[in-house]
């Protein structure tokens, strides 16, 4: 175990008791049917669709679309899925079907998740997890990332060399998630991590704010009609701008700092990512989102998921506050060459 | 106009003075004295609250010392003039701290031994109240049932809830936040906070008894008054009261940034780890 931060285990074990009373909710698919009962849209004060409360962002879908699955957008049902899931080939959203979200959510099968989450109790059913008949996250016929520029696959090569030889030599060359500066899942576009995948939606005059338990980050978004700050200021999530298009809040994103990775691709200054956040019931926003940057991948990506309303609450992730991992990991490097 | 007194005076000039009378009666009523609470009124929300929705920053001295105190040098004499402390009046109600002899004693050890023990210094969360005057922005959105103070530096975050009050589920360096409205003032509860965080760089401490009531009140279309009264019973002897105001940033393109600070303290938190010593960057060569 890399990091360790007690009162984050306390919390994930509360989150998951929480979590558990509201798991058996069923939510509405990606492709909204007709709701049973008549929902109006809840309204703020200022007339905009309420899109407040605590949501979780955890999925029963992977990012990308397991090859066997081929074009396939959408299962039939639920029949459907978990048939798919049994037949899939081995080593392919086994044990557990494609539901294991951890995994899933990182398509490099790197460290998205560093702990056992059954040692916290944070397995399957103990995650309000939106239902979705989608076979993956990314939409369209092929349902993955696109292909890396041969430029941003250079950079990342000469990334990976530089990290194979320094990685050990001092803090600022672990990974940003080990420093707890960004784990790249907070976005924008926001995707979900192994664990702790809160959020909390406020609306204030002219801003949103999102806060997500994951690392305690926050989007602070203008909804006022300002433009894009300076390009002069880059930022770890990005420079975003939002405005309301009918009832869907579209945040616009620029300015990311350059070391921010989304799904294995390093952004560039050209990257620009747009979101779609609309509600779509009373439990569900449906969360949209398109990664649009030519240096970095071939084409524009976009991908599809629902957050579901949970009873919250967003605990404090104190990542770099409880981060002894940083200082044991150096020390025992410095250890080890000791004794070469 | 003279009022005539005496014999010769009529009906209609008693009448008069009687009106006079009363008229200054009630324009003395009106003329706020220094003693009243400022009779201003703060724009309202739709739901009919009073707007404090804004990006505010306290323009102070607290976070060198809440308390009265003159200007001095800073711990790193390499900086010189530039990092040093200003002089500030102090923001503590009646001037000095109420502590215990022990806590007393441990605030100065905490003061000589700053750079090592300040949580500033690692770009830890400031906690409550300290947050709300560390030299950078906050930004307050107001939601329905929920009041989100975002706070520049760190990226520290509460949401402070406003709906029945409820129990934190484990202390945290931002605490637990249920607020009400009392008037035009928001006020929040501030329970379960850690025993990490300090009051300001001249080691100011609190246990993890600490209790915050804070009181936001508009005072002028910009300004804020803020109040943070604080009960700690294992480190002071009885309750005491900070109160600022807090300005409105008015800069048209006025936004939260990034202060995302962990970088900026790996080196003095990891750097007697590294294997290659940091070239040119040292503090005192």
């Amino acid at each position: 175990m890399r990091r360790q931060n007690l009162t984050t285990l306390f919390a994930l074990a509360a989150v998951t008791m929480l979590s558990s009373v509201v798991s058996a909710q069923s939510q509405v698919n990606a492709k909204p049917a007709p709701p049973a009962k008549a929902w109006t849209m809840p309204r703020t004060p200022d007339g905009k669709p309420d899109l407040q409360g605590v949501y979780s962002n955890a999925q029963t879908i992977p990012v990308a679309r397991p090859a066997y699955l081929g074009a396939k957008e959408f299962y039939t049902d639920e029949t459907d899925k978990e048939a798919s899931a049994k037949a899939a080939p081995a080593g392919r959203g086994g044990r557990g079907g494609p539901a294991r979200a951890g995994v899933a959510a990182n398509p490099e099968g790197g460290l998205a998740v560093h702990y056992d989450n059954s040692q916290f109790g944070l397995g399957g059913s103990s995650i309000t997890r939106a239902a979705s008949l989608r076979t993956s996250i990314i939409t369209g016929p092929e349902g993955r990332v696109p292909p890396l520029t041969p430029a941003a696959q250079k950079l990342l090569a000469d990334r990976r060399a530089y990290q194979q030889v320094h990685q050990w030599d001092s803090a600022q060359n672990r990974p940003l998630a080990e420093r707890c500066i960004t784990w790249g899942f907070e976005g924008p576009p926001m995707m979900p991590v192994g664990y702790n995948s809160t959020l909390e939606i406020v609306q204030g005059k002219g801003y949103v704010g999102i806060v997500q338990e994951m690392i305690h980050d926050t989007r602070v978004i203008p909804t006022d009609g300002r433009p894009h700050g300076p390009a002069e200021i880059k930022r770890w999530m990005g420079d975003s701008v939002g405005h309301w298009e009918g009832d869907t809040l579209v945040v616009e994103t620029v300015n990311y700092n350059p070391l921010v990775m989304v799904q294995g691709g390093p952004l560039s200054d050209a990257a620009k990512v747009t979101e779609r956040f609309t509600r779509v019931d009373a439990n569900t926003v449906q969360y949209q989102f398109t990664v649009d940057d030519p240096k970095t991948w071939v084409k524009p990506f976009s991908g599809e998921y629902n957050m579901v309303h949970i009873d919250g609450p967003v605990y404090e992730y104190a990542c770099h506050e409880g981060n002894y991992g940083m200082a044991n990991n150096l020390s025992g490097e410095r250890a080890t060459e000791k004794k070469k | 106009m003279q009022i005539q007194s005496g014999k010769g005076r009529s009906r209609w000039a008693n009448w008069v003075i009687v009106g006079m009378a009363g008229a200054g009666l009630l324009s003395l009523a009106v003329l706020p004295t220094p003693a009243q609470a400022p009779a201003y009124k703060a724009p309202r929300t739709k739901d009919g609250k009073a707007n404090l929705n804004g990006i505010w920053q306290a323009m102070n001295e607290a976070n060198w010392d809440i308390r009265p105190h003159a200007a001095y040098a800073g711990p790193v004499y390499t900086l010189g003039a530039a990092y040093s402390a200003p002089a500030g009046l102090g923001v503590v109600e009646g001037g000095d701290l109420p502590y215990k002899p022990e806590a007393a004693a441990k605030q100065k050890q905490n003061f000589a031994d700053r750079l090592k023990l300040d949580p500033e210094i690692k770009c830890y969360m400031a906690g409550v109240p300290r947050s709300t005057y560390l030299p950078y922005p906050f930004q307050i959105i107001q939601g329905t049932g929920t009041v989100m103070i975002v706070y520049e530096y760190a990226g520290a975050v509460r949401v402070v809830n406003m709906g029945a009050p409820t129990k934190a589920p484990a202390d945290s360096w931002m605490g637990w936040s249920n607020g009400h409205w009392d008037g035009d003032s928001l006020v929040v509860d501030v329970t379960s906070l850690n025993d990490q965080t300090w009051f300001d760089r001249a080691g100011d401490w609190h246990s993890d008894a600490l209790h915050v009531i804070e009181r936001y009140t508009p005072i002028g279309p910009d300004a804020l008054q803020y109040e943070a009264t604080i009960d700690d019973p294992k480190v002071f002897t009885r309750q005491w009261k900070m109160s600022m105001p807090l300005y409105r940033r008015l800069e048209k393109n006025a936004q939260l940034l990034e202060y995302k600070c962990v970088e900026f303290a790996e080196e003095v938190m990891y750097g007697h780890l590294r294997k290659q010593p940091m070239e040119g960057k040292g503090d005192s060569k």
